[in-house]
């Protein structure tokens, strides 16, 4: 059973990222995903410092707070600075997680917390809260329901604000013409990854969510020129991920996250190496019809 | 506190001289190199291959069952190395941008080196422990056989930056210039890569895996508000960074549990926020005074010229205007007229008499050169880009604002001093 609602919490994840990490990849952004993943950190620290646990509502305001300062401080290193943004990414990321590791060390005897939570959650860990109704009923871990909320919300923005997403996403200046914010649906985005970050770095961790944001969203990428079948080829590639990526770990008894990562990667890779034959034949063919 | 000081920086404490020595030398390593990859605009790439590095330590770990920094180093060079080739293979082969070519490496390999560390872990091999300094960096941990290869390698890279300065200089600005007199772009930039990922390597062991980058990227960038040298931004790069390096190693000295990284990768955060926003060389602070200092010379000017013009067609320039007047011959917001006539008459270009504002003779000849420059620029732009008549003017309304006075002159020269300018008015010439 605890396999199951490990699974079941990975695509969950997985769903919700690949979702995103479309638009994300489609707007050149995944390594702005990267770095608001990572410098969340303060913002938990000093939300679990104010509440003196680990509550559920102030961590995740925290975390969103700095997520999207983290999305506005880039901006404005890139444009009223004008640092280049690979450097301004660079900067915002590293320095608001150097301040967390400050911070949890400042703190460290009051809290129980510690860098490797925010990097790699342990998703074995996922069935053992669950939700228990005062009537005794075991409603199952309390993650799952709190990602597929998150994969509602995020379901319901996204289909919602389709063609908006869609227009800012390819063609920012026509968007900008007919009347559409590209900030708002810039910003609508960027806060719906920082909610994601947050809500699953307890329990997937940061890496996890970055590979499957970009992983089957590249390789949807390259095997489709629809946005709707992208999206759906990215989650169904999750899904078959984290399936394959449980059972590689349970095999080599190592970390669910790192291989399901793993597995993303193959999944790349294969069809990276399948684009990369089908090219070279082509200019073979090209080379023997050229006399 | 004050013994602890003196402790620190006269070296009497052996081990924490061992640390400082480390941060000093993997900081100003990493700050050179960085600056390249920094022009290159590749400073992101540091990132993924501070991550690509961890399945390569865990491997070697694995296959030689050593801890040896040696070795682990060569496996994060290894693993590195094949990151970066994923990195450029990817959008060699695919349309995909280099965002997300660096996040896939990124995560992917990131997520492969902890499977293996959680393998190697769940093996129960003792000698483990020190891997995961790895992921965070134990830099207040560094004893001296690490330095000892820190310094080795640390050394390495800088004398090599130094005495390839004049190529590498050449192969990152102008590739194709490069290309074209015979130099080997690609084995310079193969040094470029394989000098960033042996800093990377190093420095992760000392800053962990996430912070890594910062060594890389915040030293160039303070460097580069500074100046636009590259000789001197090095300097200065290196300077920020052995700067960040002593107090961060300070910090954690006084104050045990302070993690050193963490604090080195605050410091220069700090330093490069603040060089960006103070910075002299195109800071924003810096470029918003230009622009407003610019702005304020543009409406000096505009009134100037409104005055001229408002004087030309019967000759008489010294007549006084009201501020109706003036508006009516270009619009400007009363507010802003105000200000502008205040700071004129200070300068003693106009003045204030019962019945309005009038110009002075400085102020005359200033406004003459405004509509001088102007009328000139419209007729290089008739002569020499055949723009019609009809066209010219509101270039013109930008140029005479930045045009210098050497710039004039060569024009004056160039165009052999024309007397009309495409709209048939005079160009009024200095009398001398």
């Amino acid at each position: 059973m605890d396999g199951f609602w490990i699974i079941l919490t990975a695509i969950l994840v997985s769903a919700s990222c690949g979702i995103l990490g479309c638009f994300l990849l489609l707007r050149k952004m995944t390594m702005v995903a990267d770095a608001i993943s990572h410098a969340v950190l303060p913002g938990i620290v000093i939300a679990y410092f104010v509440a003196q646990s680990r509550a559920e509502l102030p961590m995740l305001v925290g975390a969103a707070v700095v997520g999207m300062l983290t999305t506005v401080l880039i901006e404005l290193l890139h444009e009223k600075a004008r640092l280049q943004s690979d450097a301004a990414i660079g900067i915002a990321f590293t320095g608001l997680f150097a301040l967390g590791v400050i911070l949890i060390s400042a703190y460290a005897g009051q809290i129980d917390l510690d860098q490797d939570c925010v990097l790699y959650g342990e998703i074995a860990y996922v069935p053992l809260d669950t939700w228990t109704l005062s009537s005794g009923l075991d409603l199952g871990p309390l993650a799952v329901w709190r990602l597929a909320g998150l994969l509602l919300i995020i379901l319901t923005v996204v289909l919602s604000g389709f063609r908006a997403f869609k227009l800012t996403s390819f063609d920012p200046i026509y968007a900008a013409s007919i009347g559409l914010s590209t900030v708002f649906w810039h910003y609508l985005l960027m806060s719906m990854v920082s909610l994601t970050t947050v809500l699953t770095f307890e329990s997937v961790g940061a890496i996890l969510v970055v590979a499957f944001i970009i992983g089957p969203a590249a390789t949807a990428f390259l095997l489709t020129k629809q946005l709707h079948h992208m999206m759906l080829i990215a989650v169904g590639l999750g899904i078959l991920a984290s399936v394959c990526g449980y059972m590689l770990a349970v095999w080599v008894d190592g970390s669910i996250a790192g291989a399901i990562s793993v597995c993303i990667g193959i999944e790349f890779l294969l069809v990276f190496g399948y684009k990369v034959f089908l090219q070279r034949a082509k200019s073979l063919v090209i080379e023997e019809a050229t006399p | 506190m004050e013994g602890i000081f003196w402790d620190f920086f006269l070296l009497r404490d052996a081990n924490a001289a061992w640390v400082l020595l480390g941060m000093i030398c993997i900081c100003v390593a990493s700050a050179l190199i960085g600056c390249f990859t920094f022009l290159k605009k590749q400073s992101l790439a540091g990132d993924a291959i501070a991550h690509a590095i961890l399945p390569g330590v865990c491997l070697a770990f694995m296959w030689f069952e050593t801890k040896s920094p040696i070795v682990l180093l060569g496996g994060a060079v290894i693993s590195g190395w094949l990151g970066m080739v994923g990195i450029n293979q990817i959008q060699r082969y695919t349309r995909l941008k280099s965002d997300a070519a660096l996040a896939l490496i990124l995560s992917v390999f990131y997520g492969l080196g902890i499977l293996l560390l959680t393998v190697i872990q769940r093996s129960g091999n003792a000698a483990q422990s020190g891997l995961d300094k790895f992921l965070f960096g134990k830099a207040a941990s560094m004893v001296k056989d690490d330095v000892l290869i820190f310094l080795g390698f640390s050394f390495l890279i800088i004398v090599v930056v130094l005495l390839s300065y004049k190529p590498l200089k050449l192969v990152i600005f102008d590739p194709d210039f490069a290309k074209a007199i015979g130099v080997n772009v690609k084995a310079w930039d193969f040094l470029v890569s394989f000098l960033t990922v042996i800093a990377i390597a190093l420095g992760v062991q000392a800053v962990g895996v996430v912070l890594m980058s910062a060594l890389l990227i915040a030293p160039a960038t303070a460097a580069r508000y500074w100046t636009r040298k590259l000789s001197v931004m090095l300097v200065l790069a290196a300077l920020f960074a052995a700067l960040a390096g002593i107090i961060g190693a300070y910090i954690s000295y006084t104050i045990p549990r302070m993690p050193t990284g963490p604090w080195v990768v605050a410091i220069l955060s700090f330093l490069a926020i603040f060089s960006v926003l103070i910075g002299m060389e195109n800071g924003y602070i810096r470029r918003l005074s230009k622009n407003y200092s610019h702005g304020r010379k543009m409406l000096e000017e505009n009134i100037l010229k409104c005055m001229y013009h408002l004087g030309e067609p019967n000759e008489n320039f010294f007549q006084p205007y009201s501020f109706t007047q003036l508006q009516e011959r270009r619009y400007i917001e009363t507010s802003r007229l105000e200000v502008g006539i205040r700071r004129l008459g200070r300068k003693g270009w106009v003045k204030r008499t019962a019945d309005g504002v009038q110009l002075t003779a400085e102020g005359l000849e200033e406004g003459k050169r405004v509509v001088r420059i102007h009328r000139l620029w419209e007729v290089y732009l008739s002569t020499y880009m055949q723009l019609p008549a009809d066209h010219v003017h509101d270039n013109a309304e930008a140029m005479e604002h930045v045009i210098t006075p050497e710039i004039e002159r060569e024009l004056e020269h160039q165009l052999a001093y024309p007397t009309k300018d495409p709209h048939a008015s005079p160009i009024p010439y200095r009398k001398d």
